[in-house]
């Protein structure tokens, strides 16, 4: 049993669009793998066909050993993959707290009878929730704002909300889709370090979609290059940095048309 | 086996009716993506104007060919509700543009009662049934052997295949039409492109109206009783058969309103060979809506339109 | 003590609404009507608020459930009435528990039906799910209308003969253990799925929130409300008929829901208080009755789509639950 993520030839076709086609890659455990490509490329379907929100039309993926097309997205959240959203999407009509609540329910034992009854076994649960969403909002610096409606937030702490929450679910691997997208070059840079952190303090695997070259190269131990659905490279920052293929992807120079 | 053709060929009368007014689901589906819940009441709205125009027109028509007074009173009708569909866009929906597709829903439920209400007052049209006039002279035609066609059921049959093969030059031939179609598969794009979606729309509404209108008419003309209420169960059916032919598509409303009609129409015939009381009839378009939206939701010629994330 | 507070305040209210019931007799018997009826529309819209308000589905099937109770109950009440009282004694005690008996018996009929309804409404969503509903709802009424008049059911004319057991603490009771039910379940943490889903059904599921059984969950406990509700209306009235139960009672149910404000509990009981009296008030002016609760839906979506009483209202500041 391999373990990380692994897509092997994965595939989806939308009608005649192939937005993926053959796609390979390994995420190994504890690394930061980045997914890099022009608009369109394919990148943010990538992320749907490994959560589950899209089944691919051919090839495999596999976490940890287990297959994943075919599961609902609720199925494959508890093997240990959580994500973000290009476009943020939290639950506008909650708390920040209850945001991340949410999240934590995914752990817990009792269900609606226990909800019903309200007896010890469910204050207790309730206590622990309450707790652990605490100590996930302290500790990125959002427990002031717990009361606050989630979408009242400035953008950069609703993109750093949807990451706790996400975070709430206790993954294993964690997938960013554009975390940088709308922020200044300081906030990129805090964002730099929140994503290592992360990282060292969870011990997770984390996969970054991202637009930003300096953030991508500054921060990912890997990355992989899409361009029309097709992996054009996969390697090291550096290796990445001086690919030509890369680079012409990048800049469209006419040089790209295949010979 | 006579017996069932001649239900064949009522329930195709019948769903070519439905025909008509699906295709008013449709089109509005296909410009805004809601259900506007008021359609079967400007349906019901067609009917009565035929109704009164009938009334007071009735004498002056007189000396005219039944043939012309019955397209005068039809087109009348077709244009007054075709206001009426435009008015309650521009009242109702209009200011909802870009909220929720709930909230616009609600307030078609909400359009719906307000016009079936307010035509049951006294001083409207009065809570009672009323008969319809033959706008269309009554007497049978036997088809070969014992089938039995009225006349009025070919006219009405005759004219819904005149309005269709119209409404398919409108929307494949003219410019509106194109807009149209254009505001349908992406209304940013089409407003870059210079189309004024607003008029778009309005024109949607119209156009949808005017064969709502034109439906209540022929409805009333096979079944001759009108009422504020006769909107809702022909107009619920109407919309199954858009949602059955997948909504949005038109060649699809039209499918879906005769397989609606037929359906009807052959269960009525025969739920009592199998021991089961006739007035499930009435019953039958829920079970194919719950049918075609568990087994095939984009319908039979739709095509599916998946959330992007 | 404040650990039990909800408890504490259920079982209240169950003993405060037994006291008043005892001493109901001297009520003028329309007033007592007319109470009975905002409670019953209390149980009915706080369960239909859990459907269509926490957890945002639109159902305008909610008259059907509560045909299902109706007719459940009623069923039970009248052919098994008698053996149910030799087997629980024919005291007041005897027959409270073969009464409890029919309105769970039709609650349970009611949840099941919610069930099938609720297991298509898993693939759709909006308006789709609210023509279903009302598809179920005309299925419903179809099927008793077209059942023989000398069954059980009575076909078109109905049922009558129904004993008239429902009491201020029947309905009040019954509306305490509704409401319970519901704040109970959303103000928990699994109960807050119900909300995620409303608000985002992608981004809930990629939570790990199973959004199927959450809704489904939604339509089996709002329609087992919605039948118990069914059943006191029943026992209320004595007689029932098919036609009593179409989409416009569906209708007038949601239209306390949207008054009230989807998702808001108190704002919705509010509404179906109101709106009780002002139908009693109108009765005099039937004809303008359903124009002006139809205007006020199409003017409150305009203007305050989200109700007169949105539950952001009673959200504190300072307070999570
Ligand atoms: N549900 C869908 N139906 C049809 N086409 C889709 C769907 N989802 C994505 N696509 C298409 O797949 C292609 C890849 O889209 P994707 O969103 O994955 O790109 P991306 O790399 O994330 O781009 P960006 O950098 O702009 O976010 C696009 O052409 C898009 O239109
Ligand atoms: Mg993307």
């Amino acid at each position: 049993m391999s373990q990380g993520l692994k897509l092997e030839n994965a595939t989806i076709q939308f009608g005649g669009l192939k937005a993926v086609s053959d796609l390979t890659f390994h995420v190994e455990p504890g690394t930061i793998f980045g997914l890099i490509g022009p608009n369109g490329a394919g990148k943010t379907t990538v992320f749907n066909m490994i959560t589950g929100v899209y089944t691919p039309t051919a090839g495999s993926i596999h976490f940890n050993g287990i297959s994943l097309p075919g599961h609902q997205p609720h199925q494959i959240t508890p093997l240990g993959i959580a994500r973000t959203f290009q476009n943020i999407r939290l639950f506008p009509s909650l708390s920040v707290f209850d945001n991340v609540r949410t999240a934590m329910r995914m752990h817990l034992t009792g269900g609606m009878g226990r909800a019903l009854l309200r007896g010890r076994a469910w204050r207790d649960e309730e206590a622990t929730v309450e707790a652990n969403v605490m100590d996930l909002l302290e500790i990125f610096d959002l427990g002031k704002l717990r009361h606050e409606m989630a979408t009242s937030l400035p953008y950069g702490d609703q993109r750093r909300l949807e990451i706790v929450r996400a975070l709430a679910t206790k993954p294993k691997l964690l997938l960013l889709d554009e975390p940088a997208a709308g922020m200044n070059p300081t906030e990129k840079e805090v964002l730099m370090h929140l994503i290592k952190f992360i990282r060292d303090k969870f011990d997770i695997a984390i996969m970054l979609v991202e637009h930003d070259m300096k953030v991508v190269m500054g921060i990912c131990t890997r990355i992989a290059v899409l361009e029309y659905g097709i992996k054009i490279a996969e390697g090291s920052p550096a290796e990445i940095q001086s690919d030509p293929k890369v680079i012409a992807a990048y800049l469209g120079t006419e040089e790209t048309a295949p010979v | 086996m006579e017996q069932f053709a001649q239900q064949l060929l009522n329930g195709l009368f019948l769903g070519s009716i439905y025909a008509l007014i699906a295709l008013g689901y449709t089109m509005v589906y296909g410009v805004l993506r809601f259900i506007n819940f008021a359609h079967g009441d400007v349906f019901m709205l067609g009917a009565f104007s035929g109704l009164y125009l009938n009334r007071w027109l009735g004498p002056s028509l007189a000396s005219l060919h039944w043939s012309i007074s019955l397209t005068i009173i039809l087109v009348l009708s077709m244009l007054i509700c075709a206001a009426l569909g435009i008015l309650i866009e521009f009242l109702a929906y209009r200011p909802l543009r870009n909220r929720p597709r709930l909230n616009v829903l609600i307030t078609a439920i909400g359009v719906s009662l307000l016009i079936e209400y307010t035509g049951q007052h006294p001083a409207v049209f009065g809570a009672t049934q009323q008969p319809f006039p033959a706008l269309i002279p009554a007497n049978n035609i036997s088809l070969t052997g014992n089938l039995a066609v009225t006349n009025t059921q070919m006219i009405v049959f005759v004219t819904v295949v005149l309005l269709l093969v119209a409404l398919r030059y409108i929307v494949m031939k003219t410019r509106m039409g194109l807009a149209m179609r254009a505001l349908s598969l992406n209304p940013t794009a089409s407003a870059l492109m210079g189309v004024n979606n607003s008029v778009v729309i309005s024109f949607t509404f119209g156009l949808g109206s005017a064969l709502a209108a034109a439906g209540g008419i022929l409805y009333a003309s096979l079944y001759p009783s009108v009422e504020p209420f006769m909107g809702i169960m022909p107009g619920l059916k109407a919309f199954i058969a858009a949602v059955l032919g997948g909504i949005g598509n038109i060649p699809g409303a039209a499918l879906g309103g005769l397989i609606i009609g037929v359906t009807e129409t052959l269960v009525g015939g025969y739920s009592s060979v199998v021991g089961l009381p006739t007035g499930y009839k009435d019953g039958v378009a829920f079970v194919i809506l719950i049918l075609i939206l568990l087994f095939k939701p984009s319908g039979l010629l739709g095509k599916t339109e998946r959330e992007k994330v | 003590m404040k650990r039990y507070q909800a408890q504490i305040t259920l079982l209240a209210a169950l003993l405060i609404s037994f006291a008043v019931s005892r001493i109901s007799g001297q009520m003028n018997d329309y007033y007592l009507d007319i109470v009975l009826t905002a409670g019953i529309s209390v149980i009915l819209a706080v369960s239909l608020n859990l459907v269509n308000g926490h957890t945002g589905q639109f159902s305008l099937g909610h008259a059907g459930f509560m045909a299902v109770g109706a007719y459940g109950a009623s069923v039970v009440s009248i052919e098994m009435g008698p053996p149910l009282l030799r087997l629980f004694g024919s005291s007041e005690a005897g027959q409270g528990v073969a009464f409890l008996a029919a309105l769970v018996i039709g609650g349970l009929a009611a949840a099941l039906c919610g069930w099938i309804v609720g297991v298509p409404s898993l693939r759709l969503r909006g308006d789709y799910l609210a023509i279903v509903t009302l598809g179920f709802n005309e299925i419903i009424r179809v099927i008793l209308q077209n059942t023989k008049p000398d069954g059980v059911f009575g076909g078109a004319l109905g049922l009558g003969g129904i004993p008239s057991t429902t009491s201020i603490f029947w309905v009040f009771g019954a509306a305490a253990v509704c409401i319970y039910v519901v704040t109970a379940m959303i103000g928990s943490t699994w109960g807050r799925g119900f909300l995620a889903v409303r608000d985002d059904e992608i981004a809930a599921g990629s939570m790990g929130i199973n959004t199927t059984r959450y809704k489904v969950t939604a339509f089996v406990v709002g329609a087992f409300f919605a039948g118990v509700g069914g059943g006191l209306y029943a026992h209320q009235k004595g007689a029932i008929n098919p036609e009593g139960f179409n989409f416009l009672k569906s209708v007038d149910v949601v239209v306390m829901v949207i008054l009230g404000g989807m998702g808001s509990t108190v704002g919705v009981i509010a509404a179906a208080i109101v709106l009780t009296g002002l139908n009693e008030y109108l009765r005099d002016f039937e004809q303008y009755r359903m124009i002006i609760f139809s205007l006020l839906l199409i003017i409150m979506m305009i203007v305050r789509p989200q109700g007169l009483l949105p539950a952001t209202l009673f959200q504190k500041k300072g307070r999570t639950a």
